[in-house]
């Protein structure tokens, strides 16, 4: 009997010990009991994406690509340091709520402008404007263009723009493939499971771009939709967006804007749309 | 209020709401029969005299109840269709489904085993005993004599894995499922984070439909189906 009630007392502290488990991890990693200000304090919080090469990718304790080049530029402007901006991840589906529940400050993450947003948040920029394209294996020539998927596979993230524009408008005799991630996306255009992966073509010259899969890939370069990438910023906050879209300006004018395109695409080819980039930010509201 | 109900007829109207859960209405379908066969032929194995197959039932159960779901499916979607190439037709959305199925079925078996397990220890000794005393062999008295009032006695942890089941089909889209109803959330939220609350609400409530009647409908059987002893 008593060994049985030490059995209980053993599991009960186990569980314990999961359930505080969890709810650490809720936190998004940032360290416990560490002094969080908000805006105008002593750290700025930047949403960015932590899974997208060439745009927003954690690399041990440090953030590469272009959206977090772009973040440190106008953090920068905005009077913060380099030690005072903190990273968080904010996934696609969590940017809205991350703005209203004052997580994070401003997000960069591939984060489109469009009017069902614009309800909720405040956009600032845009700071750069992508289009949908395709990736396809370095060998392809029969791929050129949305026209000439017939018959292909192709693949893309659940839930994407992307995703929902193939099935609108080339649905027919095209089969897409959905995964949860891009990086999903390139292994299965690796091994020849599918023809082509479709998203933003600087995401895609980004995947193109990683050391593991040099080589390997093109961007098509044939754009069929206008995404323009804006600043997320909590609802009301027209000051600081004044604020941002001046930095964004000034980075455009002083040339580091083109300096951050070309590194962080190196070696794939790909040049952003010149009839749409360096885009002019739009007024704030 | 107005506004807010206006928010889920605007989904209703834009999205394939119904359509979603019928897909996993269907996985859950095809999974539960699958995984109750595989299930009920690995119970067997592990009541049987023959050690060899005690062990082999044994490991199975060990190695899948312990491997989590979104590894299987994913395993499915990544080695067997993407590296292997197998396909199951033309179809993409087709051979995603039943690759769905059988990763579901593989891993609900383990469990449906368990629950089955459970069944035949509540049938006594005396009834396997009297089995054999009237000369059955093992697999006889197995499905004239044990069988049938283990699967009494099973029901209601059987209805608890055919809820998980169902609850876990939305890990589907593991295995590329892209119409069942978590992609379609996930798409939701993407397009309308304006309606977020009308969206979680829409996929608590249709769940909570689709599991009480589960949930009432075992409990009413297996006291109904219990065996009087």
């Amino acid at each position: 009997m008593r060994k049985h009630t030490m059995g209980l007392l053993a599991m009960a502290a186990a569980s314990t010990l999961a359930l505080s488990a969890c709810g650490g991890a809720e936190v998004g990693g940032e360290p416990a009991g560490e002094d969080t200000a908000t805006a105008g304090g002593d750290t700025i919080r930047i949403g960015i994406k932590y899974d997208q090469p060439g745009l927003g990718l954690q690399d041990g304790d440090t953030f590469t690509g272009f959206d977090t080049d772009v973040a440190r530029y106008v953090a920068n402007e905005l009077g913060y340091s380099e030690d005072q901006i903190e990273f968080v991840e904010t996934i696609s589906a969590n940017r809205e709520t991350a703005l209203q529940n004052g997580d994070v400050d401003m997000i960069f993450a591939t984060y489109s402008i469009n009017d069902e947003r614009k309800e909720l948040i405040d956009f600032a920029g845009p700071y750069f404007v992508a289009g949908q394209d395709l990736l396809v294996a370095a060998d392809n020539t029969d791929i050129t263009g949305p026209e000439t998927l017939e018959g292909k596979n192709l693949c893309s993230v659940t839930g994407s723009t992307s995703a929902e524009n193939i099935k609108t408008d080339y649905a027919e005799g095209v089969q897409l493939v959905e995964r949860g991630g891009y990086a999903e996306c390139a292994t299965a255009l690796a091994s020849g499971a599918v023809d082509a992966v479709t998203t933003d073509d600087i995401i895609l010259a980004g995947l193109a771009a990683t050391e593991e899969n040099a080589g390997k890939f093109k961007v098509v370069g044939a754009p069929f939709s206008e995404e323009r990438y804006g600043v997320g910023l909590p609802d009301g906050s027209t000051e600081t967006c004044e604020e941002v879209n001046a930095a964004i300006t000034k980075m455009i004018e002083d040339g580091t804007w083109e300096e951050l395109v070309t590194t962080n695409t190196e070696g794939t080819g790909y040049t952003p749309d010149a009839d749409l980039n360096p885009p002019t930010v739009d007024a704030c509201e | 209020m107005d506004d807010f109900l206006a928010g889920f007829a605007e989904l209703f109207a834009r999205y394939d709401v119904l359509g979603a859960f019928w897909v996993n209405i269907q996985l859950t379908f095809w999974a539960a029969i699958l995984s109750l066969l595989l299930g009920s032929v690995l119970a067997l194995m592990r009541i049987s005299p023959i050690p060899s197959l005690q062990w082999a039932g044994t490991a199975y159960v060990t190695v899948f109840r312990n491997t989590p779901l979104t590894i299987i499916l994913t395993f499915m979607y990544l080695v067997v269709f993407s590296q292997l190439g197998l396909k199951l037709s033309d179809d993409l959305e087709t051979t995603f489904f039943w690759f769905a199925v059988i990763g579901l079925s593989v891993y609900h078996a383990a469990f449906v085993c368990e629950a089955i397990r459970s069944g035949v220890n509540t049938v006594p000794v005396g009834q396997a005993e009297a089995a054999r005393a009237i000369g059955l062999s093992f697999l006889p008295a197995a499905r004239l004599v044990i069988f049938p009032q283990a699967f009494r006695g099973a029901i209601a942890p059987l209805g608890n894995t055919l809820i998980a089941l169902l609850k876990n089909s939305t890990v589907a889209a593991a295995a590329s499922v892209a119409t069942e109803t978590s992609s379609l959330m996930r798409t939701m939220i993407e397009f309308r984070p304006d309606l977020m609350v009308a969206i979680f609400l829409t996929f608590a409530i249709g769940y909570v439909i689709l599991v009480i009647p589960i949930g009432v409908g075992t409990t009413w059987l297996s006291q109904r189906l219990a065996v009087k002893r």
